[in-house]
């Protein structure tokens, strides 16, 4: 189903990701966007990472391949591949 | 914090860490501070992040630090002045089977190699213990090891010597060696937490490759609350009794709707044996020192006919107190508290009925209640909770039961009299108080150090000082113990004085608040005197150097018939009393 993502889809999985992001970082003014890099949020080190990593997992009943983890450049990234993989 | 009691949701604990630690912090309770040193093999981030949250939780405000990535070694062996500046109070080694480093047996290996391998492995961690425990002379966690996630020699792994199983099994009997053998060594079971997670995902490699965890991230609240459980039995903050429902809870079926025979615990049925199981579960606590009590609503003669039920474990003496009646359970958990001269925080609430849990979490905080719906799974959820971790197992822990139990009739038959004197008489109590003997030595040193209210110097001794003690002819020493008719409370009071010419000063006068108002003060005083008149000592001069504890002694002196001499801006008093003329002053205790 790759590139047959409505764009309703990806409004969803946008407020479902700013959720976790709002939970992690216990911060509820946070507002991701495509853009939005590490560099945008408070505390978001690559130990938090980890934890972000796990809550998103979570949230969308998905896996990360071990590549991917480290070298995803922005929430846009992980958006993408959250849609491509997501199970829930 | 119901998101942290087990069993909890361990990805909410982590995707919510701030909240849970801002919730906590805010919530106005008193935590007793630790320093928390936690040197690691592999990286140890949120483990600390989920160990600060359980720790909070169970009343300890805990300051870490944490070594450098995989430092444990280079930590211990060779100093770090920021870890040695921190002064820790306890000391967790989170290493892991990634940290076995003397190499693996290889299917070359004689037997004697493989024992060599084990040795030498064995003495590289002993070596990190040892320079640890010299130097901080604080309590040591140690993690044993998790087994290998696959197995190379297939099921043989396990019994061949050149197996990593039998390699790891056998290593981690060694650990068990070292901690059986020393104080203040503790092991953290990830053998048996690995097990219970799961291996396959415990150990899912993913985790190791990526961020050098040991384990998979998700374990790792769990883990955290294993360690935790420990450190906060290290300091004293476990559960000291049980309360228990009884419908449902111990039997199935309602007592007093169905009859004794309508209700079913036994070998009979499946359902029957999940109750008899739990049953014997519970038993088990009372050599463990655990306190068992009842708080059911039923009539108090169906609870002890239910309780009397033929197939069951249970009998009504295994319990310290039995409140079946139809007050608020809250209530009744109350009264249970005050009467065990308990706090509510020392229970834990074990209720199948999901409303009586929730009334008693309101209504009396610091009870644990855990969640527990299905009689297959009260054990587990009460022995995963951790509410009652074992690190030391005391002769006063076995006999613990037992003493409450006389506590106990010595109140009911206290209440019976109107006469406080008349009561004591019917204690029938005798006293030895003698000279100390070598073999009291260690108790004697154990209660000296642990009084804190009927304690006149507070002054603290080691046992080698204790054992010069008895050695120097000028001292006059005795120790009491009290035995009455519901049993023997063992050695309860110490007294110890200097000669200097024909005056005794008194260096320490104390006495366990087990035995208070029994007299045994004025037996003490009565014997002191005794054998200070045969020593041809005239006067005893008593010190009383007041704390934050012990204002509950500040006019014993006087009450004995001392004259004050002096007295200090601190509230420091001297006394003292001419022995020529002194009348006995017990009359209740027979001595010797």
């Amino acid at each position: 189903m790759k590139g047959d993502i409505k764009m309703a889809d990806m409004k969803e999985i946008y407020g479902r990701l700013n959720e976790v992001f709002q939970d992690v970082f216990d911060d509820d003014s946070i507002v991701v966007r495509p853009e939005t890099t590490a560099k945008d949020i408070d505390d978001w080190d690559s130990l938090e990472h980890i934890r972000l990593i796990a809550a998103v997992e979570r949230e969308f009943g998905m896996r990360f391949k071990m590549g991917e983890v480290s070298t995803m450049k922005n929430v846009g990234e992980m958006a993408g591949i959250v849609a491509a993989r997501m199970t829930r | 914090m119901r998101e942290l009691e087990y069993p909890f949701d361990s990805e909410l604990i982590q995707a919510s860490r701030r909240k849970l630690k801002k919730t906590l912090l805010s919530d106005g309770r008193e935590r007793i501070a630790k320093k928390i040193a936690v040197l690691g093999g592999s990286t140890t981030h949120d483990i600390i992040a989920a160990m600060e949250l359980f720790l909070l939780d169970q009343g300890i405000l805990p300051e870490f630090y944490e070594s450098e990535y995989a430092q444990f070694y280079q930590d211990a062996m060779f100093g770090n002045p920021e870890l040695d500046g921190f002064g820790p109070d306890i000391i967790f080694i989170h290493t892991s089977f990634r940290n076995i480093n003397v190499g693996l047996p290889q299917m070359s290996d004689t037997k004697e190699r493989v024992d060599e391998l084990i040795d030498s492995q064995f003495r590289y961690f002993e070596a990190v213990w040892d320079k640890l425990r010299e130097k901080f002379n604080c309590p040591i966690i140690q993690n044993n090891f998790e087994m290998p996630f696959y197995r190379f020699l297939g099921n043989m792994d396990a019994s061949d010597y050149r197996g990593r199983i039998n390699f790891v099994t056998r290593l981690n009997q060694k650990f068990y060696d070292y901690a059986q053998s020393h104080k203040d060594f503790y092991i953290n079971d990830i053998n048996y937490l690995s097990a219970s997670y799961g291996l396959e995902k415990w150990s899912d490699p993913f985790y190791w490759y990526m961020y050098k965890y040991c384990l998979c991230v998700s374990a790792i609240p769990e883990f955290a609350f294993n360690v935790s459980n420990i450190i906060k039995s290290i300091f004293g903050k476990n559960k000291k009794a049980l309360v228990l429902d009884l419908d449902n809870t111990l039997w199935s079926g309602v007592v007093g709707d169905d009859g004794v025979q309508g209700i079913d615990v036994g070998q009979e049925t499946s359902v029957g044996q999940g109750f008899y199981e739990f049953q014997s579960y519970l038993k088990s606590f009372k050599q463990l020192g655990i306190l068992l009590n009842v708080a059911s609503k039923n009539d108090h003669e169906n609870a002890i006919a239910g309780l009397n039920h033929p197939s069951g474990v249970l009998r009504p003496d295994d319990f310290t107190i039995i409140k079946a009646n139809w007050d608020a359970k809250s209530e009744n958990i109350k009264k249970i508290a005050a009467e065990l001269s308990l706090l509510p925080e020392s229970l834990v609430f074990v209720d199948d009925n999901p409303a009586e849990r929730e009334i008693v979490r309101a209504y009396v905080p610091g009870v644990a209640v855990p969640e527990v719906s299905k009689v297959e799974e009260y054990i587990r959820n009460i022995d995963r909770g951790g509410y009652f971790e074992m690190t030391t197992f005391s002769a006063d822990d076995a006999s613990r039961v037992e003493m409450y139990r006389q506590n106990i009739m010595r109140a009911q038959l206290e209440e019976s009299f109107t006469d406080y004197n008349e009561y004591l008489l019917s204690l029938e109590m005798h006293a030895d108080i003698k000279d100390f003997e070598p073999i009291y030595l260690p108790r004697i040193t154990q209660l000296t150090n642990k009084s804190n209210q009927f304690n006149l110097t507070t002054k603290r001794f080691t046992e080698s000082e204790m054992e010069a003690t008895l050695a120097d002819p000028d001292c006059v020493r005795l120790y009491g113990r009290l035995v009455d008719k519901f049993g023997d409370n063992g050695i309860v009071s110490v007294v110890i004085g200097r000669q200097k010419g024909d005056v005794l000063h008194m260096e320490l006068w104390l006495m366990s608040c087990r035995v208070l108002k029994r007299d045994m003060e004025q037996a003490m005083l009565d014997e002191l005197v005794r054998i200070s008149k045969e020593r041809g000592i005239a006067e005893i001069r008593g010190y009383y150097y007041p704390t934050a504890k012990n204002k509950m002694v500040e006019k014993l002196y006087e009450t004995f018939g001392f004259a004050l001499v002096s007295s200090d801006e601190q509230g420091n008093t001297v006394w003292s009393l001419k022995t020529e003329g002194y009348e006995p002053q017990n009359k209740v205790i027979k001595v010797n």
